[in-house]
C-alpha cells in the first residue's frame, strides 16, 4: 500500500466505507469543526454581557443637569446609606453565620440536627417579604408598641422604641436573611476540615476556643470571606427592603431618577457608580482570600469529634441557633400567615391567580433559556478548551454579581434606542410605526432574567458536565458510538438531573425578582413580586401577604434541595461510599 | 495468508502530533502483531498516553500514517473517527459510566443483535472475568479490582482489533495488582489481539510483556523483548531506566576504561569522558583476603536481607563514592566488614558521559 493512499476497510461490517469515501468530512478531527460552535458561544457571551457594559460606558458620558442635582442633593446620602449597610449586614452575618456554623458542625447539644436544617430556612425569604413583615410589626400600630403601650399604659412620645424604618433596621433584617450564605459556606469549610489538624492543635496546647481562632477559624477564612461577600452582593442589589423603610440607597435611586426625574442617563451614571462599589466587594474578598488557598494536608477523615454540651451551655448553645431562625424565618413567616388568615386568604380582590401565573410562566421562560445557553456555553469550553472559551463562559457569568436594577438599566436603553432607530427608520421609509418592539415586553424581562441568573445555571450545568469525563468520550468513540451517539447514551443520561436542578434554581430566583422585573415589565404586567411590592407601597401589607407566601413558598424548594446536598458533602462519608 | 492476516494489528509510521504547537510526538514507529502485546514504557510526560489516543483515533496527526489491520486508519488530514476503528479503550480511572449497571457498561459496545444477546455477549465477559456476581450493581459499589475487571471486559466485549490500556493497573494496591495482572494477560493472549500498555514501571512492562518499547521525548529510543532491553541497553536512558545502576565517571583509553574493580571496553577516541553504569547484580563481592590482587577494597557500610538475595551498600577505599550491590544472600555480608568488590563486564555498559540520563 503506498503512503497516502486512501484505502478504508469495512470495519464494521456495514456500508461506513462508502460513506466514508463519499464524505470525507465525517472523518475529519473533530477539532477542527468545532470552530462554529465556538463562534456561537463567544457571541452568546457578548449578547449576555452587554447590559453590563452599557452601564459602564456611560461612565464616560459627561454629566448632565439631574446628575448634577443628584450630586448635590442627594449622592452623599446614597453613599453613606449603602456602607452603613455593608458595615452592619456584614458584621452581622459574620457573627449569625461564623457563629452557628461552629456550634452546629463543632458541638452536640439537643436539637442539634433540626437547626442544622433549619439555619438554611431563611434563605427562603426575600428580602421584601421580611421587610413587610418587620414594618407591621414593630412601627407605631404594629403589635409588639401597641402590646407595651397597652401593658405599661403609655401613650405616644412617653418611651423611646427603635425605629424600624431606618437604615439599622434595614440592616438588621437584612442581616437575618443573609447570613445563611456564610452559614453553608463556613458550615462546609469547618466540616472540610481534617480533625487531625484540630486536635494537633490541642495537643500542642490550644483549649478548644483557642484552637477555635487560631486553627479552624484562618483556615475557614477564604470560605467565610467568600460568604460574605454574597450576601453584600445581595445586601447593594436589595431594592424592595430598602425601599419599603425609606432608606435611599443606589437601587431606589435608580429607580426614582428612572421613573421619576425621566433621566435615563442620570440613571445609567448611579447605576455604574453602584457597579463600581460590587467591583470593590469583588476586588476586596479576592484580597481577604488572598493566597490563601488552603490545600488539605491531612487526607484522613473521621467522625468530628463534637465537644457535648450540657445543662445551661446547651440550652444557651440552642437558643443562640434557634434565634436567627425564629427572626429570619418564623417571626416573618408567622406574621404573613396571620395577615393571610386576616384577610381570608386573598386580599387582592382574585387579581392573584394571574399574577402567579404571569410570575409562573416568566420563571419558566426565563430558567429553560438560562439552562439552554448554559450548555452552549458548557460545551463550548468543553468542545475547544482555549483560554477564549472560558474567558466567553466567564463574562457570561458576571451578572449575578450586578444588581437587578443596573441589569435592567443595561437592558433598557440599549432596547430603546434599537426600537427608536427601528422606529424611526420605518416610519422614515414606508410611513409605518412598529412601536415598542423589544423594550417593554416579555423579551426585555427575559432578556434580563437571563443576564442576571446565568452565572446559577452556568455553575449547575458545569460542575454535572465535569462528572462526564474525558475518558469516558474517549470510551464510548472506541465502543462504536459517533459523537452525537456519545452525547445521548452518555451525556443526557447523567446531567438530566443536574439540568433540572438548575432550571430550578433559576425558576425561583425570578420568580423573586423585584427591581428589574418593575422596571421592565410590559404595562400592567404584574407578577407576585411586584404585586406585593405595589401593595406594600400602598401601605395594604395584609393583602400583600398572599403574593408574599407564596414566594416565599418558591423558595423553599432550593433550600430543601441544599440541604440535600451538604448533608452529604461531607468528605470522609464520600470517600466510604465508593470504595477504593 | 491475506494480507489482511499477515499485517501488523497496530502499526504507527513516523506519526507526528503537535497540541497547539507544542510538539508531543516526533516521527515515531510502532508496530505491533496480533497477539502480540507490546508495553510502551518512558517518564512522565514523554508523549506515551497521546501515542495511545492518537492509535484511538481520538487526537489528529500531522506526520505519518496509522495502520490497524493492515488499512490506513489516519494520516495527516485525515482521520477514520475512533468508533469505526475497532480498538478497545481502558483508561486508569476505567472511565465506567456511573449511569449504567454493570451489565450494561459491558453491552454498551456490542454491536451484534438485539438487547438480551448484547446482555448475554456481556454476560459471557463478564463471567470469564468472574465479575458477574455484580451484573447488576451500579459501578460505584464496586472495589478497584472489580471495576478494572469491567472496564476490561467492557472494552473487550465489541471484539476489537487492538487494545490500548492507559496504565491499567496503577490504581490498584500492590498484591490486588500482581492478580489482576494475570488474570489481564490471559484473557488477552487467549483472545490474540495486538496490545498496546502504557506504563511507566519497568517491572510491570518487564512483567507483561511480549515487547518493550521505551519511549522518550515523543519517539522511540529503543525497542525489544525485557531481557535485550536489560541487558543491551543502547543509551544511558535506557540503562538507568531499568533498575538502579551504579555510575562511575572515567576517561577512555586505548579502547578501554580502567575502573578501580577492572577494565570495561569503550570503543571511543582517547581522552572521552565517559560513564559507567553497573547494575548492582553486576557486583560482586569476595571475602577480603592478604595476597589477592584482581578487584577493589571496600567496606560494607549497610546490609539489608531482602529474602533470597541481599543489597549490600558499600565504601571502597578508592575515590569513586559508594556503590550498591545486590549479591545472593550467604548470611557472610556484615557491617563493618572489609570485602574485596568484583566487576561482570556483561552487566555493565560505557557510554560518553556527554549523553543525558
Amino acid at each position: 500500500m503506498e503512503r497516502g493512499e486512501t484505502v478504508l476497510i469495512d470495519l464494521n461490517h456495514g456500508s461506513g466505507a462508502a460513506l466514508l469515501r463519499a464524505m470525507p468530512w465525517l472523518t475529519r478531527p473533530r477539532r477542527q469543526a468545532m470552530g462554529g460552535w465556538s463562534a456561537l458561544a463567544i457571541f452568546v457571551a457578548l449578547v449576555v454581557s452587554v447590559p453590563i457594559f452599557v452601564v459602564f460606558g456611560f461612565v464616560f458620558v459627561p454629566a448632565g443637569e439631574v446628575w448634577r442635582h443628584l450630586a448635590d442633593t442627594v449622592l452623599v446620602a446614597y453613599v453613606v446609606n449603602t456602607l452603613w449597610l455593608v458595615f452592619g449586614v456584614g458584621i452581622g452575618v459574620f457573627v449569625i453565620g461564623v457563629g452557628t456554623a461552629w456550634l452546629v458542625t463543632m458541638c452536640r447539644f439537643p436539637g442539634r440536627a433540626l437547626l442544622e436544617w433549619g439555619l438554611l430556612l431563611p434563605l427562603a425569604v426575600p428580602a421584601y417579604a421580611i421587610a413587610y413583615s418587620y414594618a407591621g410589626l414593630f412601627d407605631y400600630a404594629g403589635p409588639v408598641q401597641s402590646g407595651l403601650r397597652g401593658w405599661f399604659g403609655w401613650s405616644r412620645g412617653d418611651y423611646w422604641f427603635p425605629e424600624i424604618r431606618s437604615v439599622g433596621g434595614a440592616a438588621v433584617v437584612l442581616a437575618f436573611v443573609l447570613y445563611p450564605y456564610v452559614y453553608m459556606l463556613a458550615r462546609a469549610a469547618f466540616l472540610e476540615q481534617s480533625v487531625c489538624v484540630i486536635e494537633i492543635g490541642r495537643t500542642l496546647g490550644r483549649s478548644p476556643w483557642r484552637s477555635f481562632t487560631s486553627i479552624a477559624l484562618p483556615l475557614a477564612r477564604p470560605a467565610i470571606a467568600t460568604g460574605i461577600a454574597l450576601a453584600l452582593m445581595e445586601t447593594l442589589s436589595d431594592f424592595g427592603a430598602v425601599q419599603h423603610f425609606g432608606v435611599a440607597t443606589f437601587t431606589t435611586g435608580i429607580f426614582r431618577t428612572w421613573f421619576g426625574l425621566g433621566d435615563p442617563a442620570a440613571a445609567a451614571q448611579l447605576a455604574a457608580l453602584l457597579l463600581a462599589f460590587v467591583f470593590l466587594l469583588l476586588v476586596g474578598e479576592r484580597l481577604s482570600r488572598g493566597r490563601a488557598q488552603f490545600h488539605h494536608t491531612s487526607r484522613r477523615y473521621r467522625e468530628l469529634p463534637r465537644y457535648t454540651l450540657s445543662g445551661s451551655r446547651a440550652a444557651l448553645a440552642f437558643l443562640a441557633c434557634a434565634l436567627p431562625i425564629c427572626l429570619g424565618f418564623l417571626l416573618p413567616g408567622g406574621q404573613l400567615l396571620a395577615w393571610l388568615a386576616e384577610t381570608g386568604g386573598d386580599g387582592s380582590g382574585g387579581r392573584l391567580w394571574g399574577h402567579a401565573a404571569n410570575s409562573l410562566m416568566l420563571a419558566a421562560g426565563a430558567s429553560a433559556i438560562a439552562v439552554m445557553v448554559a450548555l452552549l456555553l458548557a460545551y463550548g469550553v468543553r468542545l475547544n478548551p482555549n483560554p477564549v472559551a472560558k474567558g466567553a463562559a466567564r463574562v457570561a457569568g458576571m451578572g449575578y454579581a450586578v444588581p437587578g436594577s443596573v441589569i435592567a438599566v443595561g437592558v433598557l436603553i440599549p432596547l430603546a434606542w434599537f426600537d427608536n432607530v427601528l422606529d424611526g427608520w420605518l416610519r422614515a421609509s414606508f410611513g409605518v410605526s412598529s412601536g415598542l418592539l423589544l423594550s417593554g415586553t416579555i423579551f426585555a424581562l427575559m432578556f434580563a432574567y437571563v443576564v442576571r441568573f446565568l452565572a446559577v445555571s452556568l455553575n449547575t450545568v458545569d460542575a454535572s458536565l465535569a462528572k462526564v469525563t474525558p475518558a469516558m468520550d474517549g470510551v464510548a468513540r472506541t465502543l462504536g458510538m459517533g459523537p452525537a451517539a456519545t452525547v445521548a447514551r452518555v451525556h443526557a443520561p447523567i446531567i438530566a438531573p443536574s439540568l433540572m436542578t438548575a432550571g430550578l434554581l433559576v425558576f425561583v430566583d425570578v420568580m423573586k425578582e423585584l427591581p428589574a422585573t418593575l422596571i421592565l415589565r410590559p404595562f400592567d404586567f404584574n407578577t407576585l413580586a411586584v404585586h406585593a411590592f405595589e401593595l406594600a407601597s400602598d401601605e395594604q401589607l395584609r393583602a400583600a401577604a398572599a403574593p408574599a407566601l407564596a414566594i416565599v413558598a418558591a423558595g423553599l424548594i432550593p433550600v430543601a434541595l441544599l440541604s440535600l446536598a451538604i448533608s452529604r458533602a461531607r468528605p470522609g462519608r464520600a470517600q466510604a461510599e465508593v470504595r477504593p | 495468508m491475506t494480507a489482511e492476516t499477515t499485517a501488523p494489528g497496530l502499526l504507527l509510521a513516523g506519526v507526528s502530533h503537535r497540541y497547539e504547537r507544542e510538539p508531543v510526538l516526533c516521527g515515531l514507529d510502532l508496530e505491533i502483531a496480533r497477539g502480540e502485546i507490546t508495553c510502551l514504557l518512558g517518564p512522565s510526560g514523554c508523549g506515551k498516553t497521546t501515542c495511545l489516543r492518537v492509535a484511538a483515533g481520538l487526537e489528529p496527526i500531522q506526520e505519518g500514517r496509522v495502520d490497524i489491520a493492515g488499512a490506513e486508519v489516519a494520516r495527516p488530514g485525515f482521520s477514520v473517527p475512533p468508533e469505526r476503528r475497532r480498538v478497545g479503550l481502558m483508561f486508569q480511572d476505567y472511565a465506567l459510566f456511573p449511569h449504567l449497571r454493570v451489565i450494561d457498561n459491558v453491552a454498551f459496545g456490542v454491536r451484534d443483535g438485539d438487547k438480551a444477546a448484547k446482555r448475554r455477549t456481556a454476560m459471557e465477559l463478564l463471567t470469564r472475568l468472574g465479575v458477574d456476581g455484580y451484573a447488576k450493581d451500579f459501578p460505584h459499589v464496586l472495589s478497584g479490582g472489580e471495576q478494572q475487571r469491567v472496564a476490561l471486559a467492557r472494552a473487550l466485549a465489541p471484539h476489537p482489533v487492538v487494545m490500548l490500556l492507559d496504565e491499567p493497573f496503577s490504581g490498584l494496591d500492590r498484591r490486588l495488582r500482581d492478580r489482576v495482572r494475570n488474570d489481564t494477560l490471559d484473557v488477552l493472549r487467549e483472545l490474540s489481539v495486538a496490545t498496546l500498555l502504557v506504563t511507566h514501571d519497568s517491572e510491570e512492562a518487564m512483567l507483561m510483556s511480549d515487547r518493550i518499547a521505551l519511549m522518550r521525548d515523543g519517539a522511540i529510543v529503543q525497542s525489544g523483548t525485557a531481557s535485550e532491553l536489560y541487558s543491551r541497553p543502547e543509551s544511558a536512558f535506557a540503562a538507568s531506566f531499568f533498575g538502579e545502576v551504579n555510575v562511575i565517571e572515567g576517561t577512555a583509553q586505548g579502547g578501554a576504561v580502567a575502573t578501580p574493580m577492572g577494565t570495561l571496553a569503550a570503543p571511543y577516541k582517547d581522552g572521552c569522558q565517559v560513564s559507567v553504569f553497573i547494575r548492582p547484580e553486576g557486583l560482586s563481592l569476595e571475602e577480603k583476603t592478604e595476597y589477592e590482587a584482581a578487584g577493589a577494597e571496600a567496606e560494607i557500610v549497610e546490609s539489608h536481607m531482602l529474602g533470597p538475595t541481599c543489597l549490600v551498600r558499600l565504601k571502597p577505599s578508592a575515590e569513586i563514592g559508594s556503590l550498591t550491590a545486590r549479591v545472593n544472600y550467604t548470611g557472610l555480608w556484615k557491617v563493618g566488614k572489609r570485602v574485596r568488590i568484583r566487576l561482570d563486564p556483561e552487566r555493565s555498559f560505557v557510554f560518553p558521559a556527554s549523553q543525558e540520563m
